[in-house]
């Protein structure tokens, strides 16, 4: 849980921990070097300072540790860069392109300001999509469901990102107009959408969303001086005559909040409703800032579940 | 020689009037001065841009409230005093274009290199005078040109600093016609870069070519001043650098007004229409040129500062630099690295591994000569007699900020760890520590340093000690929190600073921590501003030519320096840096004198 | 006292470098614009590998007035050398014969050009036509803008600027030598340009 202590989002991804660790281990030699010669730095303005050394020195610094130190540092450099850097960089290049039996593949098709989440439906083929079918309102990327017998089944959503868990994905990320950036913060998932190519990024996730929002679970004291939004709460609360007020899950709003109090009920734990999402981490136009998408992971069978709901639709 | 022209013309000398002496001078203490002001004011400019965006940061959707300056920036930028996203990302890539590109180069290179380098080697002026004039009047056109763009329709260029395509293209294109093509923000900013590239060419030619053969008798490659060899790296980078950017401005230039498709792909989809061009071209291609530029271009902000640097601590640890050798050669070697790393920059648009590996490791390997001439400006404190004049706060101040600006390049350097950090504020953090409590603190301890050269007065020391303390306290205040936010995931450029991001929802009260450290940066600059007009005009009187008790050539001329700098053409008989050597009566020996005194 | 400024090595070399100031700067301001067309080159190469089509400059440039532009201005390098000689053999009259021809070969050079963009316009092909033709304008553009800034400082030299020869002939001989640095440069590039965009064989067209 590398993450707790340097104030990163919640890694649920089963490659984050590389990622985290290499972080870790670059700011504890950053640390050791500033610390280091922040108190030489120290320690000599203040003993040479003109009051207590009137006359300087010509020469200085004698020895040449200072040398020895550059090449460990150096060295250090290299050791992260050849032992971690280098080697996960080259696993990921592989992974988002060799494919086990289970690997879920989904087309991420980004536009200002959303994302379009394409899905290949049963026969796990991508249907055709052609620029010439794009209509902003019921077909925002083009998908031939008409000519393309492999489109019929396909899904698309907007915003909306669901996977199964402990299962390998691979987004394939793409653009309609200009460059955005494909950020899933607590799957350590960045990657630039360039017009005109696809590239492929693999992930596993390794908690569903309700176990990252057990890891984001607060408990709020109330009467809330903030309005409540968007926040669960994660058991179940219930008045003194035992009927329940807001169950496991269940949205917790300034009107629940009223009643909670009314019933003495002044602490809830609760969590976000949505605990993982998409951002956008390129500048891409004047709604950048709110080119903001939901990643949802599912066990496995629910996510078949939430599939077959979409299909119906 | 042309002893007899001169002579000739000697008979006719008459002061130069009034148009010749102060506006298009060709004496280059005087454009130093010209670029010296002109940049501050854009520096200053640039600030209160993003001092406006700190605004919104802080305070999402509320309304500024300076009445005035709403009514000022009117109801298309400020609708109802609230900032549009638009003009937020107009004021983002203004701050950071300005910043750049009129501010630290301009001051860095244009002023100091222009007010010291024919100095300090000794020379009566630039090799080629007139055309330092020309360089400093094209700069300030392509001033001109940028800031108009904040005129025009539409207002000035919104797609950050780096005009990434295809995103620079598309936003508001203009019309049909061609003069309303021309009038738009992203158009005027590549015109206005088109003419500040051409006016860096002409003066880092300039410096060079002075460098090189103007040097005074005796004034050997290694007995330059270490601010000489920072400025003639500077000026090699500058030369070799700009001209793919320019490359690439010319091709955006084509796109924008002539229909043409160079970072336009085929197939675009804008606003659910098919973009009516003919295609076939490469959206990463002007991320290629722009950061083959703006990879060194960081190092052409920083090399000046270092140079700075380097004079100040000399001089007021009376003692030489140490390892003044590994100081230049690892300047020269940043040099050349500095070519070899762009595309860290680019770490996330789809590379391969092989491509990936090569620019970790060279990133990695750069980061070594900077760590060596830290290393060594470190050390030279050692044994000094340090004065703690206004110049060295600056300048001592300037070495843990680098440091913890050049260490956070370091996650950012390899790749791994860049995928989290990647476009995060933990980017924003990292350079600004570098070109703001660096750079920066660097320029202001050369204007302090060199001010009573300039001028013949000093600058207050009262006011100068409130202004550095501040300005160090509060600038810390603006860009450490930055990392807690990066660490979070916070993106860049947001227009709301991340108010609807889960991830962001710990990290969101830093953002008034930042604004109002920002704000109460700029109260310290107003600090300066009236020290420093108010000392040309009463500071106190240098005591004589040589304030500092300095060893460089600079020293070695009247205050200020007369057209034509020396009263009498110096020689030079050492290193540049001799000070307190032992035996000498006084713990300075000047360049220019043949014996110790 | 603007006078007494003397700024050494403008017409003598320096001894330890063996240069004067402006061939110096010239070569430094060459190095620029060999980064400035190597990455318009760059910029060639990288689209055509990406590109599924690119055409074959021969189907749709006119490689004979390119050949004849060619000529014209390896003539005019030839004649700007000859300028230069001219001097250095003290012969001003034949320094203006030379330079003339050069700045002749220089308007010549422009004509042909605007033929061939005339041409080209009439059967509507223009930067918006295609990834080459952009290419195509771009490169020919920027270079017949680098003719124009010679023909100018040729120009100057030719008229106005000549009358430095009768004050300091070193000097007046050196910004000859520098002006023909350039004016050569200006000729590679169009050498290199020619076979770049007239001759390389299309690819899936
Ligand atoms: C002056 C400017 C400057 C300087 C010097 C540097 C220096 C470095 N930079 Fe930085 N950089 C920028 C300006 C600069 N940078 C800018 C403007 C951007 C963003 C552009 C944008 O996207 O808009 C950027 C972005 C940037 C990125 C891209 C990040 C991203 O977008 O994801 C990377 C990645 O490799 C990087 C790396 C480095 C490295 C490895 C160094 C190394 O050279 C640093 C080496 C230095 C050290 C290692 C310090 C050593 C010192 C000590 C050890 C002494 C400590 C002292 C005391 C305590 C007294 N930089
Ligand atoms: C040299 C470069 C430089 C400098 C010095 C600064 C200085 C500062 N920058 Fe900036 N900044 C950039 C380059 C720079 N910046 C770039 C390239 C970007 C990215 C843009 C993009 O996303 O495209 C950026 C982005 C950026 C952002 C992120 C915006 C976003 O992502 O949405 C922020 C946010 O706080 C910020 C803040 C500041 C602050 C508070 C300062 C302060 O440190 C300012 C301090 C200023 C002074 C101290 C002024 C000194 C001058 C005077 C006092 C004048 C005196 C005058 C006379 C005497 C005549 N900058
Ligand atoms: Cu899409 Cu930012
Ligand atoms: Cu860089």
């Amino acid at each position: 849980m590398i993450w707790k202590h340097l104030g990163l989002p919640v890694d649920a991804s089963a490659h984050g921990v590389q990622i985290d660790k290499l972080i870790l281990w670059v700011h504890v030699l950053m640390i050791v070097l500033f610390v280091g010669w922040g108190l030489f730095f120290l320690y000599t303005i203040f003993r040479f300072r003109r009051g207590a050394n009137p006359k300087a020195d010509h020469d200085g610094v004698k020895t040449h540790a200072s040398s020895y130190l550059e090449a460990v540092v150096a060295l250090i450099e290299v050791a992260l860069l050849i032992g971690i850097s280098i080697p996960f960089w080259s696993w990921k290049v592989n992974a988002a392109v060799t494919e086990s039996p289970d690997t879920v593949h989904i087309r991420i098709v980004a536009q200002q300001f959303a994302w379009n989440i394409h899905y290949p439906g049963k026969d796990g083929i991508f249907g055709r999509s052609d620029i010439k079918l794009v209509n902003e309102q019921t077909n925002p990327i083009g998908l031939d469901r008409a000519g393309d017998p492999h489109a019929k089944d396909d899904i698309v959503t907007i915003n909306q990102l669901h996977i199964p868990v402990d299962t390998p994905i691979i987004c394939e990320v793409t653009t309609k107009d200009v460059i955005h950036s494909f950020f899933l913060p607590v799957m350590r998932v960045k990657q630039d959408t360039i017009p005109g190519m696809s590239i492929p990024v693999s992930f596993t996730a390794t908690m569903t969303s309700d176990q990252i929002r057990e890891q984001l679970a607060k408990t709020i004291t109330l009467p809330s001086e903030q309005k409540l939004e968007g926040i669960v709460a994660l058991q179940d609360y219930a008045g003194k005559d035992g009927k329940a007020i807001v169950k496991a899950g269940k949205s917790v709003t300034d009107a629940v909040a009223k009643k909670l109090v009314e019933a003495g009920i002044t602490e809830i734990r609760v969590g976000p409703r949505v605990p993982a999402e998409i951002a956008c981490a390129q500048l891409c136009g004047l709604g950048h800032y709110r080119m903001k998408g939901f990643l949802t992971i599912h066990e496995k069978s629910d996510y078949q579940k939430w599939l077959a709901e979409q299909a119906e639709e | 020689m042309s002893a007899h022209t001169h002579d000739h013309e000697h008979h006719h000398a008459h002061e130069p009037g009034f148009v010749r002496k102060y506006i298009f001078s060709t004496d280059h203490k005087w454009i130093g001065i010209q670029y010296g002001v002109t940049a501050l004011a854009f520096l200053f400019f640039g600030f209160c841009l993003v001092m406006l965006m700190r605004w919104q940061l802080a305070y999402p959707g509320k309304a500024f409230p300076i009445a005035f300056i709403n009514h000022l920036l009117g109801e298309a930028r400020m609708p109802g005093g609230v900032m549009a996203p638009e003009f937020y990302n107009q004021l983002g890539a203004m701050h950071g274009t300005i910043m750049v590109f009129l501010g630290v180069v301009p001051l860095a290179v244009g002023a100091f290199g222009n007010y010291l380098v024919p100095l300090q080697v000794g020379a009566q002026d630039m090799a080629f005078p007139k055309l330092n004039m020309s360089s400093y009047w094209v700069y300030f056109v392509g001033g001109v040109v940028m800031l108009g763009a904040f005129f025009v329709p539409g207002g000035a260029a919104q797609s950050g600093w780096t005009s990434y395509a295809p995103l620079s293209n598309i936003t508001v294109p203009g019309g049909a016609e061609f003069l309303s093509r021309i009038l738009t923000g992203q158009t005027m900013w590549l015109l206005g870069m088109v003419f500040l590239i051409t006016s860096s060419l002409l003066g880092s030619v300039n410096i060079i070519v002075t460098i090189v053969q103007l040097r005074a008798k005796g004034l050997t490659w290694m007995r330059l001043p270490f601010f000489i060899w920072a400025q003639l790296v500077t000026s090699f980078l500058l030369v070799l650098a700009f001209p793919p950017l320019e490359a690439a401005g010319v091709m955006q230039l084509m796109d924008r007004l002539f229909g043409s498709s160079f970072f336009l792909p085929s197939g675009l989809v804008i606003s659910g229409k098919e973009l009516a061009v003919s295609g076939g071209g490469s959206a990463l291609l002007w991320q290629h040129l722009f950061w083959f530029l703006a990879h060194p271009e960081v190092y052409v902000l920083i090399l000046p500062a270092l140079g700075i640097v380097g004079e100040v601590i000399a001089n007021n640890t009376r003692k030489p630099l140490w390892g003044y050798k590994s100081l230049v050669y690892a300047a020269i070697f940043l040099g050349f690295m500095s070519f070899v790393v762009w595309a860290h920059h680019m770490f996330l648009t789809g590379m391969g591994t092989t491509i990936n590996a090569f620019f970790q490791t060279t990133t990695m390997i750069i980061s070594v000569p900077s760590i060596v001439i830290l290393t060594a400006l470190i050390l030279s404190l050692w044994g000094g007699s340090i004065r703690f004049t206004v110049p060295m706060l600056f300048a001592l101040a300037f070495l843990p900020m680098f440091g913890i600006g050049g260490l956070t390049g370091l996650p950012l350097g390899l790749a791994t760890s860049d995928i989290h950090l990647h476009d995060t504020y933990y980017v924003i953090g990292h350079f600004h520590y570098v070109v703001a409590p660096g750079t920066l603190f660097a320029l202001f301890a050369g204007i302090y340093f060199w001010f009573p050269k300039a001028s013949g007065r000093k600058l207050n020391e009262t006011l100068g000690k409130i202004h550095f303390w501040v300005s160090l306290i509060a600038i810390n205040g603006v860009f450490m929190p930055m990392f807690i936010q990066g660490m979070a995931g916070v993106s860049r450029r947001l227009y709301d600073g991340g108010t609807t991001y889960l991830h962001a929802q710990d990290v969101l009260m830093l953002n008034k921590v930042m604004s109002h450290s920002a704000w109460l940066l700029g109260a310290a600059q107003l600090v300066f501003i009236v020290n420093f007009f108010w000392s040309i005009w009463a500071g106190k009187k240098a005591e004589n030519d040589n304030p500092w008790e300095a060893t460089t050539l600079e020293w070695a001329t009247p205050t200020p320096p007369p057209h034509g700098n020396f009263t009498q053409i110096p020689e030079v008989y050492r290193g540049p840096y001799e000070y307190s050597v032992p035996g000498a009566k006084r713990d300075f020996t000047p360049q220019h004198l043949p014996q110790e005194v | 006292m603007s006078a007494d400024i003397v700024i050494p090595y403008n017409d003598t070399d320096r001894p330890d470098t063996g240069l004067y100031n402006a061939k110096l700067g010239v070569w430094l301001f060459l190095a620029s614009e060999v980064m400035l067309f190597g990455a318009l080159f760059s910029t060639y190469i990288l689209l055509r590998v990406g590109a599924v089509k690119w055409e074959h400059g021969a189907d749709i440039l006119n490689i004979p007035l390119a050949t004849l532009n060619t000529m014209v201005l390896i003539g005019s390098s030839v004649t700007m050398v000859l300028s230069w000689a001219a001097l250095k053999a003290k012969n001003f009259p034949r320094y203006r014969l030379c330079m003339g021809l050069t700045f002749l070969a220089g308007i010549g050079f422009l004509i042909i050009k605007t033929i061939e963009y005339k041409a080209k316009f009439e059967h509507g092909l223009s930067p918006a036509t295609s990834t080459f033709m952009a290419i195509y304008f771009t490169m020919t553009g920027l270079h017949a803008l680098h003719v124009i800034g010679g023909m100018i400082v040729n120009g100057y030299l030719l008229g106005p600027g000549a009358k430095m020869w009768h004050t300091e002939p070193r000097r007046f001989t050196n910004r000859i030598e520098v002006a023909g640095l350039y004016w050569h440069f200006v000729d590679l590039v169009w050498i290199f340009l020619f076979p770049t965009l007239y001759l390389l064989p299309g690819k899936g067209m």
